[in-house]
């Protein structure tokens, strides 16, 4: 029975979870997050149910109010649907657990705002993933971004001018799509996907057809963040509050990738394909190198987030197996790994007080644990094997070869190396004493009185370490990023159980 | 030309329109001309949804009896209006959105001069 309402229930504990929050946290905070920590939870398990059950019996297809689907709206739960429910509903579990201290740390007089919204936005993702209609996929898709616009404006002083930056930018990309669901319904009379998989063949390469791919690529490209119009994405992740950097980074821009999954089953034009396989291509390469210039180190996750997008736009365009497996394995590693890296961002800005990474010698001395968690999470970005990283990189790369695509085969490698250059920048400057040239200690005087001679850099290092107490995140903050971070361990080695999942799911190519 | 014109004269009031709004969105520096620039475009989107339901000679979508339901020719297609009152809606909660963040914002920096502000945000 209930295995039935599973493509509606998920969305509808978020929605119910939004709605209950305001109230029950009217006199209590702890309420709030009470509320929202149990909806999530409950999400996540029947995201899990509903994983296991289209496995072992296929799809489910829920239909709004009994309406049959070509007129009345349908929700569908395939294996690949399923898996990003897990995905995203995992993550925001995680981040729900983490969320309590460092709310308190940085926001607190609006804590019961943010967890409403919270809730509200993974609504509108979770509704935006089991939709198997174009126009409800649009109403999703501005649930999901007002909310986001609402956690994204709460931060420091410049949150809410990047804020409406982002609102102007995604609210025209939302436009471009509605028009480009215009032009299809133009021209099959239709909105339901699965119908319009039927109906498209007939009016295959029309003007209208083209078009229409074209306007609503490029409005998902704006909410993945890809390369020429990425620019709101490090600037609200870098002025948001850390909660919410940790709660949206992960999943946000995930959901638009595996949207342009059914788009591309629904109906290839290869010109289209070509393009953003070089869009997703110089999106790698660009993202890697602006981090490298990065200051701030949570601007730096943002850039390497626009790398990331583009290597899981790379594995769909490519179209091979191997490269779609990489590319759904890397959302499941990005997700895990974005959200160590930031809510480990969070709590460096809470204990450390800076995020600027040339201030950050001597973090693993304050925050050992955060610090194990992190370079793992670090490993995983790079690619380094026992992580998830090194699996869905090489899946990607085998894809690429399958393919037959050097350029792009260059690319994946290339910008591997570029990850490794902007984080273990971080890593040497955090992680190790500064370099003490030997040769510029003593300054060889021939007359005169010696220069008075103070070794900054013995100061600066050995008696400020011993100086720096350890300071790590509170228990309720470290536990959700210790497990994540063992489980980017787990699932890397345990990735065929994962692998087998995803090729459930595959599309026919 | 001439002919063209009188078949498309909907498109092309429509694109001349959404240039205007993409044009405000990029180009204007006042963040409450970028506001209405985004509220032009969207009221375009809305307006082409209402362009492809429209056929020649229907009425309005509600039964009529001298035409039964076995000419649906002379009616309209509503399903694009019903739409679109979703689509309205969302536009207003975006365009109220805006407005309440260029309070948010005016209040912090006291100018909407997107020039100005970057400026003020330097020293941070």
């Amino acid at each position: 029975m209930i295995t039935q309402n599973i493509p509606i229930l998920v969305p509808v504990i978020y929605l119910i979870a939004a709605a209950a929050v305001p109230l029950l946290g009217y006199k209590r905070t702890l309420f709030a997050f009470c509320t929202a920590l149990f909806g999530s939870a409950a999400a996540f398990c029947v995201g899990i149910i509903g994983l296991i059950s289209v496995i072992t019996n296929g799809p489910i297809s829920y239909h709004i109010s009994g309406w049959m689907p070509p007129i009345g709206i349908e929700l569908v739960l395939d294996p690949l649907s399923a898996f990003i429910i897990v995905v995203i509903s995992g993550s925001t579990l995680m981040v729900m657990m983490y969320s309590m201290n460092s709310l308190a740390q940085e926001i607190p007089d609006k804590i019961v705002p943010f967890y409403s919204l919270s809730m509200l936005f993974l609504f509108g993702l979770s509704g935006m993933t089991v939709t198997g209609d174009l126009f409800n996929f649009f109403v999703f898709l501005e649930i999901s971004a007002v909310a986001g616009y609402g956690l994204l404006a709460i931060g420091d002083r410049r949150a809410p001018f990047f804020a409406f930056r982002y609102l102007t930018l995604g609210t025209a990309a939302a436009a471009f799509y509605l028009l480009g669901v215009a032009f299809i319904f133009m021209s099959t009379g239709t909105l339901n996907i699965a119908d319009i998989a039927q109906v498209l063949p007939e009016v295959k390469d029309h003007p209208p057809v083209i078009i229409a791919l074209i306007l609503i690529i490029l409005s998902i490209s704006i909410k993945m963040g890809l390369f020429p119009v990425h620019q709101w994405l490090p600037d609200t992740y870098t002025s948001a509050s850390s909660t919410a950097t940790a709660l949206i980074a992960p999943i946000g821009t995930k959901v638009a990738a595996y949207f342009l999954i059914r788009i591309f089953t629904l109906y290839e034009y290869p010109p289209i394909i070509d393009i953003l396989s070089i869009v997703a291509a110089a999106s790698i390469i660009a993202g890697s190198l602006l981090a490298i210039v990065q200051p701030n180190l949570k601007r730096m996750l943002a850039y390497s987030s626009v790398a990331n997008i583009g290597y899981i736009m790379l594995g769909i365009t490519l179209a091979t197996p191997m490269a779609y497996i990489g590319a759904l394995l890397h959302i499941l590693n990005h997700t895990m790994m974005k959200f160590v890296l930031f809510a480990s961002a969070g709590g460096i800005m809470n204990n450390m007080k800076t995020l600027d990474i040339t201030k950050l010698i001597g973090f693993p001395t304050v925050m050992p644990l955060t610090a194990v968690a992190f370079l793992i999470a670090l490993f995983s970005m790079v690619g380094i094997p026992p992580t998830v990283g090194f699996f869905s990189k090489i899946y990607l790369l085998l894809g690429a070869i399958e393919a037959q695509e050097w350029f792009y085969v260059a690319a994946i490698v290339l910008s591997s190396l570029l990850a490794l250059v902007y984080l273990f920048r971080f890593i040497s400057i955090a992680f190790f004493r500064p370099y003490n040239k030997s040769d510029d200690k003593k300054i060889v005087q021939v007359d005169g009185p010696p220069l008075p001679y103070t070794d900054l850099s013995e100061n600066n290092t050995n008696k400020h370490f011993e100086a720096m107490k350890k300071n790590d995140m509170s228990p309720s903050m470290l536990f959700p990023v210790l497990l994540v971070a063992v489980g980017i361990l787990i699932f890397g080695i345990f990735n065929g159980y994962i692998v087998s999942i995803i090729s459930k799911s595959m599309p026919v190519f | 030309m001439l002919e063209f014109i009188q078949d498309y004269y909907a498109f092309i009031f429509l694109a001349l329109l959404f240039t205007i709004g993409l044009y405000g969105m990029m180009v204007k520096q006042n963040l409450v001309k970028k506001a209405l620039g985004m509220a032009i475009v969207q009221a375009t989107v809305i307006m082409f949804w209402i362009v492809s339901a429209y056929k020649d000679g229907a009425g309005i979508p509600i039964f009529d009896k001298r035409y039964g339901v076995e000419n649906p020719e002379m009616y309209i297609n509503p399903l694009p209006h019903a739409m679109m009152l979703t689509a309205v809606v969302v536009a207003i909660i975006t365009f109220g959105l805006s407005l309440a963040l260029i309070i948010a914002i005016y209040r912090e920096y006291n100018t909407l001069h997107e020039p100005e502000l970057l400026d003020q945000m330097k020293d941070i």
